[in-house]
């Protein structure tokens, strides 16, 4: 019996259930067991050229509608094969990024709460809740005035802002009551052009809600409501009272990473390709896709499908070459002297000889008269 | 205060920018100044432009003056009778040309019902959106816009009678219909272009049905009958010529029938159609290789050569021949002069095109196929009033294009053909599909265009009702005579080995890089080893240093330039391509250094 333990379970829990007399239990068991060895892949099967196919050829057709994205949210995000390259280069940064908060029950009973937790996750600087900024060039400090409306609005109060700015700004006076901040820097004679920058600076300092998240729309669905960030931030996300944390969703992978680990950068890999085929209409095998996510993933780091990536540290000179920058690695390969064992498709292809795959895969293990004799 | 630019050039101010405009037409209008001047204002900027430079698109609108048009139905009357011409109109301020600028100040309606006070223009027809070759196509509003384009792309590329004085005229690669007519479905524009005098196409009789599975994807099926019959038949034309050169030292070329003496010397076969003149006779069926324009030039170097050899005064051989498949009869011979004054000989060769499977159809609407099969007019399914059809359309081209236009042709080319008069198809201004349903009931047919039909091969009626009509139908110029082709061995490149590129020389089909991958997953290895052993060859190797070592063919004896004859040096076989590469990297200072290994 060679059958995994699950699919023998299971053949042992059905016939059980179904009361199936031992002969036919052995018969299913053996017909099973046929199945299973049917889908095995064979030795010497091109998987990583069957793989590159499938994504190939309906990429083609993807490229058609890529930017035609009429987005009812007022979110834009980035769909199609701009996406799919993204993931698959592994680039540090999605170009759009998007987070799905779903909010506790408790929490969302009133669309005025929900919208109340919307404005607190939204990420709120300095310069939103200021009237003016100013340099007072005379006294060489920043004054800041708040913007007392607004700050009802999104239910700060001031006395928050002042803490957070003295939080931030730690080499600097900071003074001031309710209504205008005074900021002055500690050292004096600071050439007007610093203080410029430093009123730079101010503006962007971080009041409230989590940093990244730029704007923020709550959606009602029938499980309750959603609030959908553009912008991501895991971290910040995941210390949220009013959030179920076991469903929040982000498209950045690399923090997925960073907080959960490369198998959970894995799985965020193939569920954002898959969503991203999935949107065009496009069925590829979630097996190819998973394929590919672990050649990505395999080293413990994410490593996209680039020169700099998986691509570049191919065992082959020749196999390098043929990819992008060949002289680049020709050179370095003469510097150290490397050496190519001809163990992939392109070198053997290239040298003109049988490709090690399918009926190129089998040598023939026996040793002829002279071989004897050259021993 | 508004700068007035005149021709691009600034000639002064103004303080009243509306008077001005409203003078300046005024004027326009009346005669004083003339027609060709447009006139353009640019609030933004404030400024004026006024142009009467060549060069611009311009078109012609009715003048509206207080939401009236100028038009009226006595001018109208006028031009039908032949009183008044359009340069009248003109003249009278009536019509106005406009170029693009100027539109930007017009306020133009499309319809006289629509006409308001503020409208300045009145357009003369909706049909003006429209150009040539796409108004040639009828009942285009029913059509969806791609298709009308592609349509309208494909009437450019079918062949009918481009020039009338084709005869007389050595075009390079022409293609001539015979028997060609005029379209049964008309448009206004079919009058104007006067396209009964260079008509593109044959009026055949469709049905839209399937054929035993040969008309899937756009194919068509053909009834041999028609093809034997004459339907799209066409001569190729293709001109060869030869100029007598002449060369330094008063040598010239001389247009004659070789000598055999001559350097290169074909056989007397090759020549065998040369008339005196060393040109063949019109008329003549050539093929293959054989010469139509016997040639001899000078020797290529003269100089301190001629006084060792006796045979100095040996000629080329440098006639014309066809290349290899070509075939035809030798249409027309034209001995004339060129510019430098050499003597010229012009020939041209015609080429019969039959009907053949492969080749491209079209009709106006954007429905393009291939001929998949010529079915003899007996196994062709027939109507109950035993109408043949030419050709079989697949129905399955029709739903997701949205091509109306190709249906609505075919009923109103069957009325047009069963009342014998042309039907207007003019877009927007077309016979309407109820006058056509009206008049197919009239002649005693469905009002829907389908009829019975029976199975030509059972002879068993079929269930549906088959939609047949007639249609004007377009050969493109694409036929598979121009582009079949197919190579075992041949011409290589000097450089790499490889096959060449390209159908007129023969040369072979690319296996790229995408097939390759194909070859690759499908794990068939050894058969991609042999689709690439076209510039397989032998290397010797020296085991010693790994580079590639030397076959003294005197001795019989290999060695290595490096480490000698005393070194193990093995053949192996590789791509002459991967040696290329081998010698690229030495001149890049890298020492490439081959370790073999035993295959098994």
């Amino acid at each position: 019996m060679t059958l995994p333990k699950h699919l023998h379970d299971k053949v042992e829990k059905y016939s059980k259930k179904y009361k199936i007399t031992d002969k036919e239990k052995a018969e299913t068991a053996r017909r099973v067991e046929e199945k299973y060895e049917k889908a095995k892949i064979s030795p010497g099967e091109a998987i990583g050229i069957i793989t590159a196919e499938s994504f190939g050829e309906p990429s083609t057709q993807l490229t058609l509608d890529v930017f035609h994205f009429a987005g009812v949210s007022e979110m834009q995000v980035t769909v199609g094969l701009p996406r799919l390259i993204e993931i698959f280069d592994a680039r540090k940064r999605p170009s759009t990024p998007r987070m799905e908060l779903k909010l506790k029950a408790k929490y969302s009973k009133t669309t005025d709460m929900v919208r109340e937790i919307a404005m607190k996750i939204k990420e709120t600087k300095l310069g939103d809740v200021a009237q003016e900024i100013t340099i007072n060039v005379a006294k060489a400090n920043i004054e800041i005035v708040l913007d007392k409306k607004k700050l009802r609005e999104l239910d700060i109060k001031p006395k928050a802002v002042f803490d957070k700015i003295v939080t931030e700004m730690k080499s600097l006076e900071v003074k001031g009551g309710d209504e205008s901040i005074i900021i002055k820097p500690k050292e004096k004679d600071l050439l007007l052009s610093e203080i410029y920058k430093l009123k730079e600076k101010a503006k962007q300092i971080h009041v409230r809600g989590l940093e990244g998240v730029t704007h923020v729309l709550p959606v009602k669905d029938e499980n309750g409501y959603t609030i959908l960030c553009a912008g991501s931030n895991l971290e910040q996300a995941l210390e949220l009272e009013e959030v179920e944390k076991e469903t929040i969703m982000t498209n950045d992978i690399f923090e997925v990473s960073k907080i959960f680990g490369i198998e959970g950068a894995r799985e965020a890999i193939i569920r954002e390709a898959t969503k991203v085929l999935k949107d065009q209409g496009i069925s590829i095998d979630v097996r190819h896709i998973m394929l590919l996510v672990d050649v990505m993933t395999m080293t413990g780091n994410i490593k996209g499908i680039t020169r700099t990536g998986i691509t570049g540290e191919k065992e082959s000179v020749i196999a390098r070459a043929t990819f992008e920058t060949p002289i680049k690695h020709l050179i370095n390969a003469s510097l150290i002297g490397e050496r190519d064992d001809l163990n992939s498709v392109v070198e053997n292809v290239i040298l003109n000889q049988p490709v090690p795959l399918g009926t190129g895969l089998p040598g023939l293990i026996a040793k002829t008269a002279d071989m004897e004799k050259d021993e | 205060m508004t700068d007035i630019f005149l021709n691009e050039r600034y000639i002064g101010t103004t303080e009243s920018a509306k008077d001005l405009i409203k003078q300046v037409r005024a004027e326009r209008r009346k005669g004083v100044l003339p027609a060709e001047l447009n006139f353009h204002h640019d609030q933004e900027y404030d400024e004026m432009f006024f142009d009467t430079t060549r060069g611009r698109a311009r078109r012609p609108l009715i003048v509206v003056e207080n939401g009236k048009s100028k038009l009226t139905e006595q001018h109208i009357q006028e031009l039908k009778n032949g009183t008044i011409k359009w340069e009248k109109l003109v003249k009278d301020g009536v019509i106005e040309y406009i170029d693009a600028a100027e539109e930007e100040n017009c306020y133009t309606s499309l319809s006289e019902e629509e006409l308001t006070k503020e409208h300045t223009h009145l357009e003369i027809s909706p049909l003006a959106m429209l150009g040539l070759c796409s108004s040639l196509v009828p009942f285009s509003n029913f059509c969806a816009s791609s298709k009308l384009i592609r349509g309208s792309k494909m009437l450019k590329q079918s062949i009918g009678i481009y020039a009338a004085n084709f005869l007389l005229r050595m075009d390079t690669d022409v293609n001539v219909l015979h028997y060609p007519q005029k379209p049964l479905t008309k448009t206004f524009m079919d009058e104007i272009f006067e396209s009964d005098k260079h008509p593109a196409g044959q009026n055949i009789v469709i049905a839209l049905m399937s054929y035993e599975g040969y008309n899937m994807e756009d194919a068509i099926v053909i009834n041999k009958g028609s093809v034997e019959r004459g339907f799209a038949r066409s001569s190729f034309f293709k001109p060869f010529n030869a100029e007598e050169l002449r060369y330094q030292g008063g040598l010239v070329d001389e247009v004659c029938i070789p000598d055999k003496e001559v350097k290169g010397f074909r056989t007397e076969k090759d020549y065998r159609l040369l008339e005196e003149d060393g040109i063949v006779y019109t008329g003549a069926k050539v093929k293959d290789e054989d010469v139509i324009i016997g040639k001899v030039s000078p020797p290529r170097f003269l100089g301190e050569f001629e006084e060792f050899n006796i045979a100095t005064n040996v000629k080329r051989e440098s006639s014309i021949s066809l290349t290899r498949g070509e075939y035809g009869i030798v249409d027309m011979t034209l001995l004339t002069e060129n510019e430098e004054g050499n003597r010229l000989v012009q020939l041209r060769l015609r080429q019969p095109r039959i009907l053949e499977v492969g080749d491209k159809f079209a009709s106006r609407h954007g429905q393009k196929g291939v001929v998949s099969l010529l079915v003899p007019p007996q196994d062709m399914p027939f109507s109950a009033s035993g109408i043949v059809p030419d050709l079989i359309f697949s129905p399955h081209s029709i739903p997701s294009r949205m091509t109306i236009s190709h249906l609505i042709e075919i009923v109103a080319g069957k009325t047009g053909a069963l009342k014998g008069e042309y039907i207007d198809g003019t877009t927007f201004d077309s016979v309407s599909e109820k006058e056509i349903r009206k008049m197919l009931k009239e002649e005693g047919f469905r009002d829907n265009g389908t009829e019975t039909f029976y199975s030509g091969i059972t002879g068993k009626q079929y269930h549906a009702k088959i939609y047949v009509g007639n249609m004007y139908y377009l050969k493109l110029k694409h036929m598979v005579a121009n582009k079949l082709h197919a190579r075992a061995t041949g011409k290589i490149q000097l450089l790499t080995r490889q096959p060449i590129e390209g159908r007129s020389q023969g040369g072979g089909l690319r296996l790229g890089e995408m097939e390759k991958d194909c070859f690759v997953a499908h794990g068939a290895s050894m058969l991609l080893k042999e689709r690439f052993d076209s510039d397989k060859t032998l290397l010797y190797v020296c085991e010693e240093c790994g580079m590639i070592a030397v076959y003294d063919s005197y001795k019989h004896k290999e060695y290595c330039t490096k480490c000698g004859s005393n070194v193990k040096v093995s053949l192996i076989e590789v791509a002459y391509a991967f040696k290329l590469l081998i010698d690229e990297l030495k001149s890049l200072c890298i020492y490439p250094k081959l370790l073999l290994g035993r295959k098994y």
